[in-house]
C-alpha cells in the first residue's frame, strides 16, 4: 500500500463528504425556493415563527454567503435548534448515539459471525441439504422488510408469550444498579438485536459462501491436497483465510451503517436512538434535525468505506499499488 | 436433399432466425433452473392477483363510511369477517391486501424503470466515450454509491412531499449508481471485441455502434440487473411508507403495515392486520430475486458455479 493510493482514497472520501454537504445545503434551502413553506406544508406553525426562522438561517443573504455560513456552522457542530425540542440539535443527537451504536454494533458483530460461519458451511457442503436449508433460509430473511420481522418478533415474544419487554431500552420502574441494570438492558436489547441480526445475516452468508466457492476452485487448494494435507487443514489453513477477504471488506463497509442501520427497527421497538429520532424528525417535520442526521449518517458511511478500502489494500497486497 | 424448415428461414432472414433460436435457448436455460421456475410462478400468481383485483375484492371494502353503514365491526377477526378480518377503521384487510399488490408492484416496476434508464445511460456514455466524461461521471457515481441510500431517500422524500410519483423518483435517483457501474464495465469489455472494430472500420457511426452492437450485448445484463432492482425498490417503498413518507391516498402494503403498527394492532393481537401484507412483500421480493439471479447466471455464465 503506497502513499499515492492512500492519498487518492482520502481525497475521494473528502470529496464525497463535500458533496453530501452541498446536497444537504441545496436540498433544504435552494431547491424549494421557500424551504420552510414546503417543509411545513400541512402543519400549523405560526407565520411569525416562520419569519423568525428565515432570518435565523440567513435566508435573505446571497446563496454563496449562506453556504459559507453553513459550512462554518457545521464544522462547529452547530446544526441549529430543533423545531420540536427547541434545544440545539447536537445536544439532542449526542445522547442518542450510544443506544444506536450499542444495538446496531451488537447485531452487526453477531450477524457477521453467524452469517460467515453459515456461509462457509454451506459452501463446503455445496449441494447438500445443509447448503440448501442455509441458503434458502437466509434468502427468506433477506427478502422481508426488517421492521416487519421486528413486528412479528414483538408480537410473538412480547405479546403472545410475554417473555420480553415491548420496547424502550430500560425499565423505567426498576432502579436496579450493577448486574441488575445490565440484565435489564440485555432483556430490552434482545428482540431488536435479534431482528437486526437476522436481517443482516443473509448478506454475510451469501458473500461468504460465494467467496469460499471461488477460492475452492483455485490451484493452490489442489496443491495443498496433493501435498497430502487433511481436509480440515486445507480448509482452515488455505481456503478460509483467503475467502475471508471480501467478508472483511463487507463487514468494514457495514460498520458504516452502525448509526443509520436501524431506522425502522428502532421505531418498532421504541429504541431511544438515532433511528427513532429520524422517524420523529420526519413526522415533525423537524428540518434542522433531519439535516444533521443525514450528515452524521453519511459521515459514518464515508469514514468506514475509506477504512474498508485501506484495510483491503493492507490485507491483499495485490491491491493498492 | 434434406432442406429443412429452419435452414430455409435462416437463409431468408438470418438475423430473426438467430434471435428466435437464442430466445428459445434462453427460455430452456431459464426453465431448467429450479429457483427460476419457482420465482416465475410466484410472480405470475401476484401479477394475476393485481390484475384480477376488482374480481377478488370489492373496492368499497376500503371505504370506512360504507363499512360503517353496513354495520361492519372494528378489529373483526378473520372468523368474524372472512377472509382476513377488518382494521381499526372497519376496512376489509383482504381488500387492502389485494389492492395493495397493485400499488407495490407498480411502484417497484416504475422505480426500476427510472433506475435502469438512468444507470444504463450513464454506464453506456461513460464506458463508450471514455476520457474525462468517464472520469466525471464515475466520480459522481462514486459519490452516490457511498452516500447511504435510505437516509438520502428520506431526505429527498421529506423535501418533495408525500406522493407516489415522488417515491418513484426518489428510489430511481438514489439507486442508479450500481447499475451504471455494472453497465460501464460490460461496455468496456464489449468495446474491445472485434465486431465493434469491424463495424467502425466499415464506417458505422457512434450511434449505430451503440444501438446495434453495444446495447444488444449488454441488454442481458441490464435485464438481470433490472430484475434485481425491483425487490430493492419494493422494499424501499415499504420502508419509506413505514417511516411516514408514503402516499396517504394509495393503499400500498407498506401503508397497511404502518397503519397497523401505529394503531396498536400488535398489542391488540390483531395479527390478521399486519401479517398478510408482510407475506405479500416477502413473496414478491423473493420472486424477483430468484428470477433475477437466474437471469444473471444466464447472462454471465462465469457466475454459474457460485449460486
Amino acid at each position: 500500500m503506497n502513499a499515492a493510493y492512500v492519498t487518492k482514497k482520502v481525497v475521494g472520501a473528502f470529496s464525497t463528504l463535500l458533496f453530501v454537504l452541498v446536497i444537504n445545503f441545496f436540498l433544504f434551502r435552494v431547491v424549494a425556493d421557500d424551504p420552510f413553506g414546503s417543509l411545513l406544508r400541512g402543519s400549523r406553525v405560526p407565520t411569525d415563527k416562520v419569519e423568525q426562522l428565515r432570518s435565523d438561517f440567513g435566508l435573505d443573504e446571497p446563496t454563496w454567503k449562506q453556504f459559507v455560513l453553513y459550512l462554518r456552522q457545521t464544522a462547529q457542530l452547530d446544526f441549529g435548534l430543533s423545531f420540536q425540542t427547541r434545544q440545539p440539535v447536537w445536544d439532542d443527537i449526542q445522547g442518542k448515539i450510544w443506544p444506536t451504536v450499542l444495538l446496531v454494533g451488537v447485531s452487526a458483530i453477531l450477524s457477521a459471525l453467524i452469517g460467515v460461519v453459515g456461509g462457509f458451511i454451506a459452501a463446503w457442503r455445496r449441494g447438500s441439504a445443509t447448503d440448501y436449508s442455509i441458503t434458502s433460509s437466509t434468502m427468506v430473511f433477506y427478502s422481508m422488510p426488517d421492521f416487519w420481522l421486528g413486528m412479528l418478533l414483538l408480537y410473538a415474544f412480547a405479546i403472545v408469550l410475554p417473555w420480553f419487554p415491548v420496547g424502550g431500552m430500560t425499565d423505567l420502574r426498576s432502579n436496579a444498579t450493577g448486574l441488575g441494570a445490565v440484565w435489564d438492558h440485555a432483556r430490552h436489547l434482545f428482540l431488536p438485536g435479534l431482528t437486526l441480526t437476522l436481517a443482516y445475516l443473509g448478506e454475510y452468508a451469501i458473500v461468504a459462501r460465494s467467496s469460499l466457492l471461488d477460492v475452492m476452485g483455485e490451484d493452490y487448494l489442489t496443491v495443498a491436497r496433493a501435498k497430502g494435507l487433511r481436509d480440515v487443514n486445507v480448509r482452515r489453513r488455505h481456503a478460509v483465510p483467503n475467502a475471508l477477504l471480501p467478508v472483511v471488506t463487507l463487514a468494514a463497509i457495514n460498520f458504516g451503517f452502525v448509526l443509520s442501520g436501524a431506522i425502522a427497527v428502532e421505531t418498532v421497538f421504541s429504541w431511544p436512538g438515532l433511528g427513532r429520532a429520524t422517524t420523529d424528525a420526519i413526522r415533525g417535520p423537524d428540518l434542522p434535525m433531519l439535516q444533521a442526521l443525514f450528515l452524521i449518517f453519511s459521515a459514518a458511511v464515508i469514514f468506514f468505506n475509506l477504512l474498508a478500502d485501506l484495510l483491503y489494500a493492507w490485507l491483499d497486497p495485490r491491491v493498492g499499488t | 436433399m434434406s432442406v429443412d424448415a429452419t435452414a430455409v428461414t435462416t437463409s431468408r432472414n438470418p438475423a430473426w432466425a438467430r434471435r428466435r433460436r437464442a430466445l428459445h435457448h434462453f427460455a430452456r436455460q431459464f426453465w431448467a433452473s429450479r429457483p427460476g421456475r419457482i420465482g416465475l410462478l410466484l410472480l405470475l400468481v401476484f401479477v394475476a392477483l393485481a390484475l384480477a383485483a376488482p374480481l377478488l375484492a370489492d373496492r368499497s371494502g376500503l371505504d370506512t363510511a360504507v363499512a360503517r353503514a353496513d354495520g361492519v365491526p372494528q378489529w373483526a377477526s378473520p372468523s368474524e369477517h372472512p377472509p382476513l378480518g377488518t382494521d381499526y377503521l372497519r376496512r376489509d384487510v383482504w381488500a387492502q391486501f389485494v389492492w395493495g399488490s397493485r400499488i407495490s408492484l407498480f411502484v417497484g416496476l416504475a422505480a426500476t424503470v427510472v433506475t435502469i434508464a438512468l444507470g444504463s445511460a450513464v454506464g453506456i456514455v461513460s464506458g463508450f466515450i471514455g476520457g474525462w466524461t468517464d472520469s466525471v461521471l464515475m466520480r459522481v457515481t462514486e459519490w452516490f454509491l457511498v452516500i447511504p441510500f435510505l437516509p438520502l431517500a428520506i431526505v429527498l422524500a421529506s423535501v418533495l412531499g408525500r406522493s407516489i410519483w415522488n417515491i418513484i423518483f426518489v428510489i430511481g435517483v438514489t439507486s442508479w449508481p450500481s447499475t451504471a457501474r455494472l453497465v460501464r464495465a460490460q461496455v468496456l469489455t464489449v468495446k474491445q471485441r472485434l465486431f465493434v472494430d469491424r463495424a467502425r472500420s466499415l464506417g458505422a457511426s457512434r450511434t449505430h455502434v451503440v444501438l446495434k452492437h453495444i446495447l444488444p450485448n449488454v441488454s442481458g445484463l441490464i435485464l438481470a440487473n433490472a430484475t434485481l432492482a425491483v425487490p430493492i425498490s419494493i422494499l424501499t417503498e415499504t420502508t419509506l411508507s413505514f417511516l411516514g413518507l408514503g402516499d396517504p391516498r394509495k393503499p400500498s402494503w407498506g401503508k397497511t403495515l404502518v397503519e397497523a403498527f401505529e394503531n396498536g394492532a400488535i398489542t391488540l393481537r390483531a395479527w390478521w392486520y399486519f401479517v398478510p401484507s408482510g407475506i405479500g412483500i416477502l413473496l414478491v421480493v423473493l420472486a424477483f430475486t430468484l428470477i433475477g439471479q437466474t437471469l444473471e447466471r444466464i447472462a454471465d455464465p462465469r457466475l454459474g458455479g457460485r449460486r
